[in-house]
C-alpha cells in the first residue's frame, strides 16, 4: 500500500485552517498550557533562594508533561466526529483517499501544533526562570535531564494521545462527549508524571527509558490500530 | 479521462447485478439490477427510505452490498478497487457538506489535491466558472446561501472530471431559480458526455432531464425511459370535449376503428381507450362531425412520470395491507 504524500498533506493543512478558524478549539488549546504553566511559575517565583536546592528533588519540571498529553487529545477527539456532525465525512470518504491517509493527515494536524504549543510554552517557562526567579533557582531546575525528558516524552506523549483521541472519535457519536472522553483516556500517562513529580514513583534513567520505548511501541501500533479500528461504512451510515 | 485509457473501457458506465443491501434484518435494498451507457443520464426515482442513497452510497463504495455484484466505471466493485472507483467517479450528496469555515476556493483546492488532479488551479478556476461562481473563489462557504452551497458541492464534484456522476437530490431545498440553474448545468454536463446517475424526489426534474429513469422501492419496480413507462403502465387514450353533451355518445363512439372502448369524463368530455392514436383521432373526428357535435378539442391523454410514478408506490402500498 502506498501513501499518497499529496493527499496525506491536503488533509493536514485543511485541518489546520479548520482549527485557527474555530474559537472553541482556540480556547481549549490556550486553557490546558496555562493550567499547567502557571502552577510550576508560582511555585518557582514564590520560592526563596534558600529553598532553591529543594527544586533538584521535587520534578517540577514534569507537571508540564501533562500539555502534550491532553491538548492533543482534546484535538484529535474532534478531528472524526466534529466532521461527521458537520456533514463533510462523506465527501472525504467519497474520493480516492485511504483511511491511513485519512488517519495520518488528521494525526499529524493534531500532534504538530500541539508539540509546537508544549514546547513553546516550556521554553516560555524556561525563560521566565532563567530571567525573573530568584538567584539559585535557575540553576537547580534547569538541569540536563529534566530537559532531555521534556523533550523527548513531549512528542512521545502527544503522538499517544493523538491516537488515543482519533480512536475515540471514531466510534462516538458527539464531539462533546469524545472530547471529554479523550482527554479522561489521556489521564494515565499525566497520573504516570504526577506520580514522578511527587517522588511516589522514584524516576531513574532506566525507568525513563522503558517508559519512552513502551510509549514508542504504542505510538507505532497506534496508527495501525486506529485504521484498523476506523470502518468507513459504519461512520457514514451510523450503524454499530 | 482515465478509464478510457489502455483501451480497458467497457460497454456501460454502471452494470449492476442482483445488488442487495441489508442492515441486520433491514433491508436496504434487494436484488437491484440495471445497466447505464456511458454518457446517459439516469434519473433514480422512489419515495423516502426506498434505499436510493443507500445504493449511491453501495455504488460509491462508501458501504460495501451485502450480495450481487457490479462493475462501476468499467471497474469490478470490491473493497481492494475502491480506490480505483472512487478515482473515477464522483459523489455529490443530498447535503453539500462543505467546510464552513474555508472559503470555496480552499475547499476545492482540498478535494483537487484529494483526488491528485494535475494542475489544480486551472481545474478550480474552470468548475467554478462551470457553477458561474467564478467571483466568488474567496468567499467563506459559511456566508454562502443554500443554493450557492449546492453550486459549491457541485464544483467540488466536477474537479476530478469523473466517469461517472452520482448526485444524490441535487435540487433538494432549492429555490426554482437555483433548480433551474442545477438542470442547466445537468444539461450541459450531459452534453460534454458524463454519465449521470441523478436520484430525485421532482419528477419533473427526472421527466425532463433523464434519458431513462428506474423507480425503486427497496426493490426496483422498473425501469425504462418515461415515455416507455407510461405506455407500460398506463392504456393508450383519447379525451374528447364537446360544447354540449352528446345525446348518445355510445352511436358514435361504437364500433370506430382502433377505439377499444370509452367512457363520460365529465359533463361534456369523453375518454376512449385506443389502440393506435393515429387511426382513431380522425375517425372519432368524422363520427363526432357526422354526429352533429360541437368538438371542442380531441387530444391524446398524456400520463406524465408522476402518474406512473404513484401508480406503482400505490401498487405498493395496497400489496403491503393485504
Amino acid at each position: 500500500m502506498s501513501i499518497s504524500t499529496r493527499r496525506v498533506r491536503a488533509i493536514f493543512r485543511k485541518e489546520l485552517r479548520e482549527y485557527r478558524r474555530n474559537k472553541s478549539i482556540v480556547t481549549g488549546m490556550a486553557i490546558f498550557p496555562l493550567i499547567f504553566l502557571i502552577q510550576p511559575l508560582v511555585v518557582v517565583f514564590v520560592l526563596p533562594t534558600s529553598a532553591a536546592g529543594q527544586l533538584a528533588h521535587e520534578h517540577l519540571l514534569l507537571y508540564m508533561l501533562g500539555i502534550p498529553a491532553l491538548v492533543p487529545a482534546m484535538l484529535a477527539a474532534y478531528s472524526v466526529v466534529g466532521e461527521r456532525q458537520q456533514g463533510t465525512l462523506e465527501p472525504v470518504l467519497g474520493t480516492p483517499i485511504r483511511r491511513e491517509e485519512l488517519l495520518l493527515g488528521k494525526a499529524l494536524a493534531s500532534f504538530v501544533p500541539s508539540v509546537a504549543v508544549a514546547y513553546a510554552v516550556y521554553a516560555f517557562f524556561l525563560a521566565c526562570v532563567e530571567l525573573f526567579a530568584h538567584p539559585g533557582v535557575a540553576p537547580a531546575l534547569l538541569q540536563g535531564p529534566y530537559i532531555a525528558a521534556q523533550l523527548i516524552f513531549t512528542p512521545l506523549l502527544a503522538a499517544w494521545s493523538v491516537w488515543l483521541g482519533i480512536a475515540i472519535s471514531a466510534r462516538s457519536s458527539d464531539v462533546r462527549v469524545a472530547q471529554q472522553l479523550g482527554v479522561l483516556a489521556s489521564l494515565p500517562p499525566v497520573l504516570v508524571t504526577s506520580l514522578i513529580a511527587f517522588n511516589a514513583i522514584h524516576a531513574t534513567p532506566g525507568l525513563a527509558l522503558g517508559l519512552a520505548a513502551a510509549l514508542l511501541v504504542l505510538d507505532g501500533l497506534g496508527w495501525r490500530l486506529t485504521s484498523a479500528a476506523f470502518n468507513r461504512e459504519r461512520l457514514i451510515t451510523g450503524t454499530r | 479521462m482515465d478509464s478510457q485509457e489502455g483501451g480497458q473501457r467497457s460497454a456501460a458506465a454502471l452494470h449492476v447485478h442482483g445488488l442487495t443491501k441489508r442492515f441486520g434484518t433491514r433491508v436496504a435494498f434487494e436484488d437491484v439490477s440495471f445497466e447505464i451507457g456511458y454518457g446517459e443520464v439516469f434519473g433514480f426515482l422512489g419515495p423516502n427510505g426506498a434505499g436510493k442513497t443507500t445504493t449511491v452510497r453501495t455504488l460509491g463504495t462508501l458501504i460495501a452490498p451485502t450480495s450481487g455484484s457490479a462493475t462501476v466505471a468499467g471497474i469490478p466493485l470490491t473493497p481492494e478497487n475502491g480506490v480505483e472507483i472512487r478515482r473515477r467517479i464522483s459523489i455529490m450528496p443530498e447535503s453539500p457538506g462543505l467546510y464552513l469555515r474555508l472559503s470555496v476556493a480552499e475547499n476545492l483546492q482540498c478535494f483537487a489535491d484529494l483526488y491528485e488532479v494535475p494542475d489544480p488551479g486551472d481545474r478550480i478556476e474552470r468548475a467554478l466558472r462551470a457553477v458561474s461562481l467564478a467571483g466568488r473563489a474567496h468567499d467563506a462557504c459559511g456566508a454562502l446561501s443554500k443554493g450557492l452551497r449546492q453550486r459549491v458541492a457541485l464544483a467540488r464534484a466536477l474537479l476530478s472530471d469523473p466517469d461517472v456522476l452520482f448526485l444524490d437530490e441535487p435540487t433538494s431545498g432549492l429555490d426554482p431559480v437555483a433548480a433551474r440553474d442545477v438542470h442547466e448545468l445537468i444539461d450541459t454536463l450531459r452534453r460534454s458526455g458524463v454519465t449521470i446517475f441523478l436520484t430525485t424526489h421532482r419528477l419533473e426534474e427526472a421527466e425532463r432531464l433523464c434519458d431513462r429513469v428506474a423507480i425503486l422501492n427497496t426493490t426496483l419496480r422498473t425501469i425504462g425511459r418515461p415515455d416507455e413507462l407510461r405506455d407500460r403502465l398506463f392504456a393508450r387514450a383519447l379525451t374528447v370535449r364537446t360544447l354540449a353533451p352528446l345525446p348518445d355518445p355510445g352511436s358514435v363512439f361504437g364500433g370506430l376503428a382502433a377505439v377499444d372502448g370509452w367512457h363520460q369524463d365529465g359533463p361534456a368530455s369523453y375518454l376512449l381507450a385506443v389502440s393506435d392514436s393515429t387511426i382513431a383521432a380522425p375517425a372519432a373526428t368524422r363520427a363526432l362531425v357526422a354526429a352533429g357535435a360541437g368538438v371542442l378539442s380531441i387530444g391524446e391523454s398524456r400520463h406524465s412520470l408522476e402518474d406512473v410514478y404513484l401508480e406503482l408506490i400505490n401498487q405498493d402500498t395496497e400489496a403491503s395491507r393485504r
